[in-house]
């Protein structure tokens, strides 16, 4: 883990790697929005299919996308058996009996079936490729494009500089501080304590003289960065200027059109064809 | 010309810890000027003086003949840069680029500008190639190296290391003496090395050696460690090599002293041919 790319960032050099992290978590939005516009098959088939463009320009294995799945396969479950269960609505959308099995308030629909497939799919979708913003992006990249994003705040004085600052001290640290409570656990193993028995309380009880000199490490360390970052002559945000600069590259039209015509395109689906099948 | 002039200084930290006072200290500029002493001589309040972190009570910090003010410290601390003990905590960004960029990037000068100035830095450290590196994965040493970089990309004309080996292996400290000695020599930075390794201080053209916000010795370095009884009350020894002089001698082996590795190898082994 010590790396800058803790989290899931997957390091390697691909199209998708390579696209403005700005336009990604603009792309992020536009994708969620299409996800939900998207109210009958053609639609969500599209936005299936821009995943999988996505999937297979961004170099990182399809094992390892799964694994975001894996993460949520509760709430999937859990979600479908609700909406399959609790739909009564007697809508018929092929040959057959509306009504599959009834008792009490359960029952099993036709339509409960359609509403939760496609709950699931949108999930599915939707998770996917959220973990894609972060597979293909390092978390540097990410603040970085979230203070360009956020400049227009400044105009209501919010503290955007201030706020980016943070962050990318705060992933620069990460590493540290989880190297140091390693070192501590060890320490206070040493000398006897007893971290990974016991009852819950007792484990919870056996952290305390792990986090309290954590924290005073993490108190001096952030007096001397403070030290060392006034003496490179850091005086806030003001008159700073920025040496990284992004620039949009002809991947980001194509990225752009990709996501303009999905967005366009669900829309279209939505007005001609009307919901569900 | 001088570099950094402490003229009658005073200084303390409220009621607890020592007082300075009247500390007087030139360094001229393209000296590179070694500053020992025991824990607590005082000798990180010099450097935190020298670029503003602290103010003087009484007296002045001149830095090329301009006594510093809270009104031009950041005029200061672009002509002074410290470099720290730990570098785990004076890098600011996980990339080693945008860390070195920092400086650069905090007094305004333009993009072109700051890559020009990235490339210098790290190419005065020999660290050229790690330009997008991780800072968390490298040695200490190189971290250590990006730190002084990172000063460096302000174009100082004196730099200041505070203890900067001091938490280095053997190989680390090499390695930043290696990057020391040549700024010094060749780009004629003005350096001062505060340190308690004897060995650093050995190669450095002058020694200050403070004792409670004092100086109490001042020399060249060979000098200073003649006087072996003398910075033993100050709780410095001798460099590892006077230290097997001495030794030698209180065993038996009547060899001279000195500080020199081969002249010391060729005594005893002809002391021991006799």
């Amino acid at each position: 883990m010590k790396d800058v790319s803790f989290g899931q960032y997957y390091p390697v050099s691909s199209f998708v790697h390579r696209v403005d992290p700005r336009l990604k978590i603009l792309f992020l939005i536009a994708y969620i929005v299409a996800i939900f516009l998207a109210n009958n098959f053609y639609a969500l088939g599209a936005c299936a299919l821009v995943l999988v463009l996505t999937i297979a320009f961004s170099h990182v294995p399809v094992r390892k996308v799964f694994r975001a799945v894996r993460g949520i396969l509760f709430l999937v479950v859990f979600t479908a058996a609700i909406n399959v269960l609790f739909n009564a609505s007697e809508e018929v959308y092929w040959a057959g009996p509306a009504v599959y099995w009834k008792w009490k308030i359960f029952s099993v629909t036709q339509a409960g079936i359609v509403f939760s497939a496609f709950l699931v799919i949108r999930l599915v979708l939707l998770v996917t490729f959220s973990s894609m913003l972060t597979y293909t992006t390092t978390p540097v990249a990410l603040t970085d494009g979230l203070e360009s994003l956020l400049t227009p705040l400044k105009w209501i004085r919010f503290p955007v500089h201030a706020l980016a600052l943070i962050m990318s001290l705060a992933l620069r640290m990460i590493p540290i501080l989880m190297d140091e409570t390693e070192r501590i656990r060890d320490a206070q193993k040493a000398r006897g304590a007893a971290m990974d028995e016991g009852n819950l309380i007792k484990r919870v009880k056996a952290m305390i003289p792990v986090l309290i000199p954590l924290l005073l490490s993490a108190f001096r360390r952030a007096d001397e960065l403070g030290e060392a970052m006034e003496s490179r002559c850091y005086m806030g945000g003001k008159k700073r200027t920025k040496y990284k600069k992004l620039r949009f590259t002809w991947r980001d039209l194509i990225a752009f059109l990709l996501i303009a015509a999905l967005v366009t395109g669900v829309v279209l689906l939505r007005v001609y064809v009307g919901a569900f099948l | 010309m001088t570099a950094v002039s402490f003229k009658n200084v005073d200084f303390s930290y409220g009621e607890d810890g020592f007082h300075m006072k009247n500390f007087s200290l030139d360094v001229e500029e393209g000296e590179l000027v070694a500053v020992l002493g025991h824990n607590g001589s005082g000798k990180s309040t010099l450097a935190r003086l020298m670029n503003g972190l602290l103010l003087a009570d009484g007296g002045s910090v001149e830095i090329f003949g301009e006594p510093l003010t809270e009104k031009n410290l950041y005029d200061v601390r672009r002509q002074v840069g410290v470099v720290f003990q730990n570098p785990d905590n004076q890098t600011v960004s996980s990339i080693v680029e945008d860390d070195v960029a920092f400086g650069a990037e905090n007094v305004g000068l333009p993009r072109e500008e700051i890559g020009r100035r990235i490339e210098f830095a790290l190419s005065a450290v020999g660290m050229e190639k790690y330009r997008d590196a991780t800072v968390s994965r490298l040695s200490g040493g190189q971290k250590q190296r990006v730190a002084i970089a990172g000063v460096l990309a302000l174009k100082p004309r004196v730099l200041v290391l505070d203890e900067s080996t001091a938490m280095l292996d053997p190989r680390g400290r090499r390695e930043i003496m290696d990057v020391v000695l040549r700024l010094n020599r060749e780009e004629g930075m003005t350096v001062v090395l505060i340190t308690h390794f004897m060995e650093e201080a050995l190669l450095c053209g002058r020694a200050v050696v403070m004792n409670r916000g004092e100086i109490v010795m001042q020399g060249a370095p060979a000098e200073i460690f003649e006087r072996h009884e003398e910075l033993l009350t100050y709780n410095l020894t001798l460099p590892r090599i006077g230290e097997i002089c001495k030794k030698l001698q209180a065993g038996g082996l009547p060899v001279p002293d000195t500080l020199d590795i081969d002249l010391l190898a060729d005594s005893i082994a002809r002391l021991l041919n006799e």
